[in-house]
């Protein structure tokens, strides 16, 4: 139970019951905004425009310009043969695949970082390329350094105080990932909000809240029971603005790492 | 012989009670005229030409209020939302169901005396869900309008259909979703398809043929009035619907309607001007559908701010003058009072936060001041309200309605080009959330989980003052509310909202008295009814219209 006392004692930040202001809102929206400001967790606007040129010559000829023309493959949206990682990415890039039907490139570091930006942003020139790392490495500082497993869920392993991240990599995209651990207060859902709620009889409870209506609140409590209260029957209400996690302290590569293991997580 | 003649006598004389007694039971355009009389129905969408969905009846009042209990329950046999008025004449419901079927019901039990069913032309188009609001009775028939753009009579006892008539070109997308409304000898209609490059109207037609008596264009032709606030060919395609009932002043023999949005609805530098009477109060003589007076709420609109809402009339002592007034709290964020004489505007405010205007000149009309690209505009697309029917209350003198506070819509404007049927919107937009990704509010609620939270908008029961068109309380619930009004002449105030709770609040007040979880979203307001000196509500809840009375 140390992972649940851990959770919730960072719960450090209470506002009052119901009082979201419309300032407070705005600000969450364009911080989020902010937040996509360049950073060595992801690539530059020149990296993507770059490797869009590299891809009309080079690349477009047999994947097409969608990236969608070999069988199996589909470069814009992430469908690849093996490829799971920005490295496992240039390493097909850099020496083939598929026994000399995807040649070997000799690209400068520069250019191949480009080739990478562009098929991460989508095909997007305006996009954002989130440098996706190694899902292995990814793993171990999830379930080590990075504290994430000590309140997220994984195939059946972890506590339920925080949402289960079994299906999240077919769920969110890499830049909402890569924001959830850089800038967790900006990317938290509304709804995931943490709750203290003091009742009548005196019992404290803090949780995670999973429902709310005007006249009662459901949460799932830090003993992982799922409670439901009447507001008239609380004598305290809060709602955190704050997510229970701080921004993260891994470094770019390793949250390159951690993003690469969570898109792995599409389900059982 | 004798005999033959005493029979003959007798069956005359049977025929003619008969008569008489049908003429009793026939909603005559006098019973609706004084519906006051007869507070046991409910014969007109919105209860009455004034439109003040206010009952004299007081058989449940704020002391025995909390004593009402479910006294029977109509199952909906097809999903979607249900945004049906049932009407009540003499212990008859008449409800129509999505998308186009009416029932007639016991309303002391709920069981069904008949059903119809119109079938709809396969290509009928609306924007915004299979909708019907309801049906208008007169005399011995009731009206409805369906999706593809037809005026139905049926007879009242046995729901045959007696004619159809087309009102619009569902090849031209072109619907009807309204309760129709019934003056004098005629059978009045507007149509719906703003988001497919539709020119509406209001049509009238003649109770007992079908025949077309009227029809007036909310957008004037070459050489009419006003013209000229569109250029070009905009106007053949300029939107400008009317969905929503309107209302009636027989001594100004005047019928009032809402006006919705000009089309593309989001691009309004494509049709530059005023784009009159998009967004717009007018005025239409009964008799021959004349224009005889306009307000336009919202020039050259790039919001979609339908003006659809009920015109709700009173006459009341205002600021010290004896006043025929409309009471208008308009999608666009202000709230209105007009004087229904001419249109001429007495007061307006906002209710919410408004940053699309920054305030209205002396007659009314907005100043713009239209936000950068990219940033939020308050209200947001489904506006401060819409088209949910407020209440009046001449006892408490409030006017009472559903706000959406804190609600915003980030939009985007691009150049669209009109094909007839097709959707014709010039842009498109995203509701502001507090995190990227986050769900926010759509048309309905379809999810038991509010996962958006009161971060992207919440419900303000507003009671108005028309006095100062500011709000003397309000009444907020953590989602947002589509729920119209009902009050009562004992001051109660029936509502719901999204969450399902059907609300009895103290209509002076404000305080809660007493509320019931039914689970589903409430999307029309409650009426009230009396048969058998027993008081009933009914309330329609996600797929179920269910009905209330006091303890026996």
């Amino acid at each position: 139970m140390k992972y649940l006392q851990h959770f919730f004692e960072i719960l450090y930040s209470w506002s009052p019951r119901l009082t979201v202001s419309v300032p407070f809102i705005l600000l969450l929206k364009f911080s989020s905004l902010q937040a996509q400001e360049l950073g060595d967790h992801q690539y530059t606007t020149d990296a993507i425009e770059r490797g869009n040129r590299i891809y009309s010559r080079e690349c477009a000829l047999c994947h097409g310009p969608q990236g969608d023309i070999v069988d199996g493959v589909n470069l814009r949206v992430g469908i690849f043969k093996s490829v799971q990682s920005d490295d496992d990415l240039r390493t097909v890039v850099t020496q083939g695949a598929g026994q000399g039907q995807m040649p070997a490139f000799g690209f400068s570091d520069a250019d191949l970082d480009g080739i990478v930006a562009f098929i991460r942003a989508g095909f997007d020139p305006e996009g954002v390329a989130v440098r996706i790392g190694d899902p292995r490495r990814g793993r171990e500082i999830f379930e080590g350094r990075g504290e994430c497993s000590g309140c997220h869920r994984v195939n059946g392993i972890g506590p339920r105080t925080a949402p289960d991240l079994t299906e999240i990599g077919a769920i969110r995209t890499p830049a909402s990932l890569q924001q959830n651990l850089i800038d967790p207060a900006a990317a938290i859902l509304p709804i995931n909000r943490p709750v203290r709620l003091v009742t009548r009889n005196e019992e404290t409870v803090l949780g995670r809240r999973l429902n709310e209506d005007t006249y009662t609140v459901q949460v799932v409590d830090s003993n992982e029971r799922l409670r439901s209260f009447r507001k008239s029957d609380l004598v305290t209400y809060e709602i955190s603005m704050r997510p229970s996690k701080g921004p993260t302290e891994l470094s770019g590569d390793e949250v390159a790492d951690v993003v690469g293991y969570l898109l792995t997580l599409r389900g059982q | 012989m004798e005999l033959r003649n005493k029979f003959l006598r007798w069956s005359v004389l049977l025929s003619s009670l008969l008569i008489a007694q049908l003429a009793v039971g026939q909603v005559s355009y006098d019973r609706i005229l004084n519906s006051k009389d007869e507070p046991q129905n409910w014969l007109t969408y919105n209860g009455g030409y004034m439109s003040q969905r206010h009952s004299l009846l007081q058989q449940i009042d704020r002391e025995n209020v909390d004593q009402l209990e479910l006294k029977w329950v109509l199952q909906n046999q097809v999903f979607g939302a249900w945004q049906s008025n049932p009407i009540i004449v003499d212990g008859i419901m008449y409800v129509t169901e999505r998308p186009n079927s009416v029932m007639a019901v016991d309303a002391v039990t709920g069981r069904v005396f008949w059903k119809y069913r119109h079938q709809n032309a396969d290509n009928a188009l609306v924007c915004c869900g299979a909708n019907n609001r309801g049906v208008a009775v007169l005399n011995d028939k009731v009206y409805m309008g369906t999706l593809d753009a037809h005026l139905i009579a049926l007879d009242r006892i046995n729901g045959q259909v007696l004619w159809k008539a087309e009102v619009g070109d569902v090849n031209r997308a072109y619907s009807v979703t309204m309760a129709p409304l019934a003056v004098k000898d005629k059978i009045m209609v507007g149509v719906g398809g703003g988001e497919f490059g539709i020119r509406g109207y209001v049509a009238a037609f003649d109770a007992e043929t079908g025949e077309q008596a009227w029809k007036t264009y909310t957008i004037p032709a070459p050489g009419e009035p006003n013209h000229d606030s569109w250029e070009g060919d905009d106007w053949e395609h300029g939107g400008a619907p009317v969905w929503i009932t309107g209302s009636f002043d027989p001594d100004l023999n005047l019928t009032y309607w809402g006006v919705g949005n000009p089309g593309p609805d989001w691009n309004a530098g494509q049709r530059p001007g005023d784009n009159l009477y998009s967004d717009s109060a007018i005025a239409l003589d009964a008799d021959t559908g004349e224009l005889k007076w306009h307000f336009q709420f919202t020039p050259n609109d790039a919001y979609d701010y339908d003006s659809v809402q009920v015109p709700v009339l009173a006459d009341v002592e205002w600021r010290g003058e004896s006043k025929k007034i409309m009471m208008w709290a308009n999608r666009n964020g202000y709230f209105y009072v007009l004087d229904r004489t001419n249109g001429q505007f007495l007061e307006g405010k906002p209710y919410v936060k408004v940053n699309w205007s920054s305030g209205l000149d002396e007659n009314g009309r907005p100043i713009p001041s239209p936000q950068p690209e990219g940033m939020p505009t308050y209200p947001g697309n489904q506006g401060g309200t819409n088209w949910y029917p407020p209440s009046y209350s001449p006892s408490t003198g409030l006017f009472y309605f559903s706000a959406w506070e804190n609600y915003a819509t980030i939009y985007r404007a691009e150049e669209s080009e009109y094909i007839p049927g097709r959707a014709f919107l010039g842009g498109g937009f995203s509701v502001l959330a507090p995190s990227p990704g986050a769900p926010t509010i759509g048309i309905g609620r379809t999810n038991p989980i509010n996962n958006w939270t009161n971060e992207v908008g919440f419900a303000s029961l507003k009671a108005m003052d028309p006095q100062t068109g500011e709000a003397v309380w309000s009444y907020n619930q953590f989602d947002v509310s589509d729920s119209g009004m009902l009050t009562t002449a004992s001051d109660l105030l029936f509502t719901g909202g999204r969450e399902g709770y059907f609300h009895g609040i103290d209509a002076q007040s404000g305080e809660l008295l007493w509320n019931v979880s039914l689970g589903g979203q409430i999307v029309m307001a409650p009426v009230t009814y009396m048969v058998n000196d027993v008081q009933y509500v009914a309330v329609i809840s996600g797929n179920s219209l269910s009905v209330f009375a006091l303890e026996e």
